[in-house]
């Protein structure tokens, strides 16, 4: 995988991992061009699509678009399921997840992303040990800090603004 | 994401997390490596070692990604490739405990137990059983097993299958096996999801190639495909059925595809046509079918024709010479109704010109023919000069078409000569000169008139395309002589520049000649150097020169050098002589080439200095050369 991305329906975009290294200016480009393309897509359409040299896997989820860039020979299908098994994981983690979740806690975010997909492969296949491991780094967290951590998703409810 | 400095330095410490117990920072480790072996592919050896055990794990999280790391190696190194064969067993072995093994409730996938790590060992499997008939034999009953056990009715299923089809694919696999590949394309294009049928058709565009005939069974699903919804699955399904067409389906398929040029959107019009074309030429059943596409094709995406397939349109049509008068009568009542499709007005002005006399004759036999007089064949040509949708070059088409029309009709001579007078003082520099010309053929070379403006000859085909020739505006014109007319003897050269330009005009394409006239550029004590010249066809701003210097003296001329210099807007570049001792009486010669370079195009001259030994005393002379032929650095 080159990079994935999230934005909601707007364009305002929440999340970009990329996992090669590229310029800042020449980042920005590519997100605009493709955030223009895929906002344009209507609702029936298949969810691949090529872009530059490289294919663009989407997938909507209520009002967030889920987009990776893979390449050439990567499996389109086993990518699609490679973005629900994320959302499945966000889901268990912040229980029910919905885009303010992701909006409040983007750095819990960009943890999962990162135990679950390293250097743009797939680390674990199994749900439990991301999830395990994501526990394990928010309990050194919380005895670091256990005055300044605002909130943890097991107790706060989430107020909307 | 590290640097390649980076990770030479830390290559080290990842070997050895890659050994350690635990199992979380190994997998880390190995997917580090596949990063490191990435930027610095030399340290691939590193790791060898390591890899040894790494298949050997129960932990799907590691397992998975010394898989990737295991893919990223044999990817990149053919002595891996070669080293990591005898693994295939294992990983069969591996596929087929996933596949047998019961519910796994961290691993599973809607009642598929860990797909990532399916899809990702079928992966490595292909790599490995590419090309090597033994490791692809051992693969064939797990790849079989996996195609007919999985479950399609979850895109997970779909998605292993369809890395197992890219495997079948790919390895040197028995043709039952590639057979059951197809069909499960096959089925994948009648699903009704459509990322499924996208992906059966890329795979299907990769696979028709080596499988032509398994594919063609599904030629229909495929046609019907052009009509779906979607822009992405319309293209592939285009570009497939382009791939499909052959000669005994071709009246078929060519009737669904023009049917979809009429239908689709605008961005694929131009390579639909262009598709068509070539299509149509391979495999036309007769030439009137031929020609009956071609106008479809004109009538309908008539603006998205590409330009050069104009010529190429036009030369088909001169080689089918019993079909000229249907042609022309088919064009005709074509831009009668409708001459704002320009490629469409510019081959019918082209063929009313050539064969109007057809036309006004009612000569055709494949169809009713029609009363056309002339002066309704002028009107319409008449009213495409006027028209504001005309191009300039289509203005230029029919104001020749008219010309060539006065040889050919009979009573309305007068009429063309109007005509011709009033494009005289066009303010389309184009228009203007061809007018001018043609005037001054009316007035001055009547006599010759009916020579030059005869039918053009069939032509043969050309295969390397020259750009469209612009004739030069201040009356120098191109003497470019084609290659297969010779010029008609008897008319004197002042014509022949005529009946170039008609010929240009007429073809609009130049067919870059052999026939520059060499030069004697150096002529002195017994010492002659001719210069012949070649243009490049690649670089049309390249000339190359060869030289010959020969001697007719009695006595050798020895360490000949022959230097040359040419103004600050050239480049030259001189190749090695074939000798330096220039034999007497002309018994031989030396040969070498100048190659030099004219982006501008400007006038070509030279300065020479020869240096030779001869009769015992050292000879130095400096010579200018200005008689280069124009055709030559124009």
């Amino acid at each position: 995988m080159r990079f994935m991305l999230l934005f909601s329906r707007q364009g305002k975009l929440r999340l970009q991992k990329w996992y090669l290294a590229t310029a800042d200016r020449d980042k920005k480009k590519m997100v605009r061009e493709l955030m223009q393309v895929v906002l344009a897509r209507k609702p029936k359409m298949c969810s691949f699509l090529e872009w530059r040299d490289l294919k663009v896997v989407y997938k909507r989820y209520a009002s967030l678009y889920f987009c990776c860039a893979i390449e050439g020979q990567d499996n389109e299908l086993i990518t699609l399921e490679l973005i629900h098994r994320y959302v499945e994981l966000l889901d268990k983690y912040f229980g029910s997840v919905c885009e303010l979740d992701i909006i409040f806690n983007f750095e819990k975010a960009y943890f999962i992303l990162d135990e679950f997909v390293m250097g743009g492969e797939i680390q674990d296949t199994s749900k439990k040990s991301v999830l395990k491991a994501i526990e394990q780094a928010d309990l050194l967290q919380e005895v670091r800090h256990p005055q300044t951590h605002l909130w943890s998703p097991q107790n706060t409810p989430m107020e909307t603004p | 994401m590290g640097s390649s400095e980076m990770c030479r330095d830390l290559a080290g410490e990842v070997e050895k997390l890659l050994k350690t117990s635990n199992s979380y920072l190994r997998k880390k480790a190995a997917l580090c490596a596949v990063h490191v072996i990435r930027k610095v592919p030399e340290l691939m050896e590193m790791f060898l070692p390591a890899t040894k055990n790494l298949l050997n794990e129960k932990n799907h999280g590691v397992l998975h990604t010394s898989v990737v790391l295991l893919t990223e190696m044999c990817e990149r190194s053919p002595d891996m490739l070669a080293h990591f064969r005898k693994l295939v067993p294992q990983l069969v072995r591996i596929l087929k405990n996933l596949i047998m093994s019961g519910y796994s409730p961290e691993h599973d996938v809607s009642g598929i137990s860990d797909p990532f790590l399916q899809v990702r060992i079928l992966r490595l499997l292909r790599i490995l059983g590419r090309n090597d008939d033994d490791s692809s034999e051992a693969m064939n009953d797990i790849l079989a097993q996996v195609a007919t056990n999985t479950e399609t009715s979850k895109n997970v299923g779909n998605a292993i299958l369809y890395e197992t089809v890219l495997t079948i694919m790919d390895i040197k696999s028995e043709s039952g096996l590639r057979v059951l590949a197809i069909n499960i394309l096959g089925r994948f294009l009648l699903n009704n999801d459509k990322n499924i049928r996208y992906v059966a058709l890329t795979s299907l565009l990769k696979t028709v190639q080596t499988d032509h005939n398994a594919v063609q069974r599904h030629r229909s699903t495929i046609v019907d495909c052009l009509k779906d919804l979607d822009v992405s699955i319309k293209r592939r399904a285009m570009e497939l059925s382009f791939a499909l067409v052959n000669g005994n389906n071709v009246r078929g398929m060519m009737k669904e595809l023009l049917y979809f040029l009429d239908s689709c959107e605008p961005e694929f019009k131009a390579d639909c046509a262009s598709g068509i074309f070539l299509a149509a030429e391979k495999y036309a059943p007769s030439k009137r079918w031929h020609i009956d596409t071609i106008m479809r094709v004109l009538t309908t995406a008539g603006s998205y024709v590409r330009d050069d397939a104009v010529p190429n349109l036009i030369q088909l049509i001169t080689n089918s010479v019993e079909m000229h008068a249907y042609t022309v009568q088919r064009l005709y009542k074509a831009i009668l109704g409708d001459y704002s499709q320009q490629p469409l007005v510019q081959v019918a002005s082209w063929c009313i010109g050539e064969y109007g006399d057809l036309l006004v004759s009612g000569q055709c036999e494949e169809e009713e023919p029609i009363q056309v007089t002339e002066d309704e064949v002028l009107d319409i040509l008449e009213s495409v000069l006027i028209s504001n949708m005309s191009a300039s070059v289509t203005r230029g088409y029919a104001l020749t078409a008219i010309m060539k029309l006065s040889t050919r009709f009979t009573c309305t001579v007068n009429r063309i000569k109007k005509v011709v007078s009033i494009y005289g003082s066009s303010i389309d520099v184009e228009l203007q000169q061809r007018a001018v010309e043609y005037n001054a053929l009316f007035k001055k070379y009547d006599h010759m008139r009916p020579a030059l403006l005869e039918r053009m000859p069939v032509m043969e085909k050309v295969t390397t395309n020259g750009p469209t020739e612009i004739v030069q505006t201040n009356g120098e014109t191109e003497p470019a002589v084609l290659e297969t007319k010779p010029p008609p003897s008897g008319l004197q050269p002042a014509s022949q520049n005529y009946l170039q330009i008609l010929e240009i005009n007429g073809f609009h394409a130049v067919l870059f000649s052999t026939g520059i006239p060499s030069i004697t550029a150096y002529n002195k004590n017994g010492l002659k150097i001719d210069f012949t010249f070649e243009r490049s066809n690649t670089n049309p701003s390249v000339t190359v020169i060869t030289i010959q210097a020969s001697n007719s003296t009695e006595l050798d001329m020895t360490d000949f050098v022959f230097q040359a210099a040419v103004p600050k807007t050239f480049q030259l570049q001189l190749l090695s002589p074939s000798s330096s001792v220039i034999p007497a009486f002309n018994s031989g010669t030396i040969t070498q080439v100048i190659k030099v370079l004219n982006p501008q195009k400007q006038q070509l001259r030279m300065r020479i200095k020869l240096t030779y030994n001869h009769k015992g005393s050292a000879m130095q002379d400096l010579a200018e050369v200005n008689n280069f032929p124009p055709q030559s650095w124009q």
